[in-house]
This record gives C-alpha cells, structure tokens and sequence, in this order.
C-alpha cells in the first residue's frame, strides 16, 4: 500500500447547485499551496470539478476523497446510487441524461466523463445499479 | 494585447478586476457549454459566454482563466460578481452578440486554442 501523507473527504449532496464546486476549489486552492506544477494542478482540478458535478447532478449523493503523497495524487468519488446502467455507453462523448435544470446551467453536454478520463493518468470506474459508482483517478506529480 | 484592449475593441464596461487590466490575452474560447469549455481550453485564455450563473466562475476558477466577458449585455447577479472579485478575474460586458464579440476579437488577433478531434456518429437509437 502506498504511504498517503493526506486524506480529505468532502460530502457532496445530491441537486445542491448552490454549492458544487466548493470541494473542488478547497482541493485545487489547498494543492497549489502546497507547490504542485499549475500544468498537472489544472488537469486535477478539471477532473474534480467534472467528477463532483457527477455527484450533485447525477448521484444520490456521495463523497470526493483526495489523497496525495510525494509522487501522486489520488481522487476518489464514491456514491450510494443509482450507479450507471452501461458505463461503455457513459463514457462516450455526448452522452448525457442530465436534466433540463443542468442543462441550463451549462451542464449535459455529456463530456465530463471523456474529460476526466483524458486529463488523468490512471481513470478506472465501477458501477453497480442500486448501489453506487466509483471513480479513481490518479495524477503523477513527477 | 491587453484586457484594457478587449474592453475597448467591445466597447465592454468593466463589472470586477479592474485592476488586472494590463494582465495579457492571446487566446479566447467562446461557449454556454462548461463542460466543453472544461474539455477544450489548454492555456490562460478569456472566456466569452452567453450564462452568468456562479459555474461560470467556478470553471473559469478551475481552468486559471482571468477574464471573462459575458455578450448581449449580460450581467450577473452580485454573488457571482463577489466570487470573481475574490478570485481577481476581471468580468467585461459587452452589448455584442457572442458571435459578433468573437469575431472582433478573432479579427484583432486573438486566437481560439482547442485541437477538436471528430466524435463517432452516436449509434442509431433501437426503437
Ligand atoms: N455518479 C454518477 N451516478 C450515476 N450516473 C452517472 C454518474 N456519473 C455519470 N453518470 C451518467 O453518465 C452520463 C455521462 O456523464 P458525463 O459526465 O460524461 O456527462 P454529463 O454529466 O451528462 O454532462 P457534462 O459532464 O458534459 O456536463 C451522465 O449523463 C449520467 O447518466
Ligand atoms: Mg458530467
């Protein structure tokens, strides 16, 4: 097992427009204090932004942990429900089932998961229906 | 050129950041969808956009973008403008049309910034 020397974990409720983004902010703001590269600090930060949108728009609500240690980053975003039907068909660019309350906000043009997947070096997702989703997503500072 | 460049070119009022006039520009990125400009943009550019809702600034927070400038004289609400303020990103509103605001620029010189590769067609949909 790795060595982290930080874990957080930041809850994300479900449909809280208000506030989404906020652990994404706390993580790219704590991050760049403590001196990582802005090129790998802004595919971190796009990934965690994508990733808890997910959660608040898509989920029934859930957590985004990060994780670092001297060599990477780790982000987890785990949720309680309803998890993905067919991931294959999640993970193409321009699928979407946001609704029209997200879509007006300039969400559901069905590219975060596509986005996360590009800017992370290691992307995996698992998903079961009824009991949840689980995206990691690692970043090398080196 | 300058932010105090674009403000002239569109003929735009300076909303917050008026201090951060002289930071410079050489992309641009024009778009209502967060997500494709979460996607696309590589490098310190402006945002040009059509919404003024706080995830607007998120992105633009995300992304280290430092100006952004909102078309058809839009004006967002003043939470949204606190947010901007305390980020130092500058907020322009011009009374152009976006696509008439991206073409003043694009004539100035300012360039877009994406490598867009083709999506599949989307699979016919099983009746
Ligand atoms: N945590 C999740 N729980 C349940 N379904 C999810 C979750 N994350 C994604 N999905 C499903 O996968 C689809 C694709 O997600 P993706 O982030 O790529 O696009 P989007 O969120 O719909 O739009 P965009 O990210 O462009 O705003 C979603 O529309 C949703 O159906
Ligand atoms: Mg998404």
């Amino acid at each position: 097992m790795r060595e982290y020397s930080m874990v957080d974990h930041y809850p994300v409720s479900a449909r809280d427009f208000a506030t989404a983004g906020d652990a994404s902010a706390s993580i790219k703001r704590k991050l760049k204090q403590l001196g990582v590269d802005s090129a790998i600090l802004r595919r971190i930060a796009v990934a965690s932004y994508e990733v808890e949108l997910n959660l608040m728009i898509h989920s029934v609500g859930g957590t985004l942990t990060m994780m670092m240690s001297p060599d990477e980053i780790l982000l987890v975003s785990s949720d309680a429900g309803p998890g993905i039907p067919d991931i294959e068909k999640a993970l193409q660019e321009g699928f979407s089932t946001a609704d029209e309350e997200a879509r007006n906000l300039g969400f559901g043009a069905g590219m975060g998961l596509p986005n996360m997947r590009r800017n992370a070096d290691e992307f995996s997702i698992q998903s079961a229906l009824g009991r949840g989703t689980e995206i990691r997503m690692r970043f090398r500072l080196q | 050129m300058t932010i105090a460049g674009i403000v002239d070119i569109l003929d735009a009022r300076v909303l917050c950041g008026s201090e951060n006039l002289g930071q410079e520009v050489t992309t641009a990125c024009g778009s209502d969808l967060m997500s494709d400009v979460l996607a696309f943009v590589k490098d310190k550019t402006i945002l040009i956009t059509g919404l003024t809702n706080v995830h607007v600034i998120r992105t633009a927070e995300m992304l280290d973008i430092h100006c952004i400038v909102f078309a058809r004289g839009k004006i967002p609400g003043e939470d949204v403008l606190s947010e901007a303020r305390e980020l130092g990103i500058a907020v322009l509103s011009t009374c152009h049309t976006t696509y008439t605001t991206c073409g003043l620029l694009y004539q100035a010189g300012i360039r877009g910034n994406n490598d867009c590769v083709p999506q599949a067609r989307p699979a016919a949909k099983a009746e």
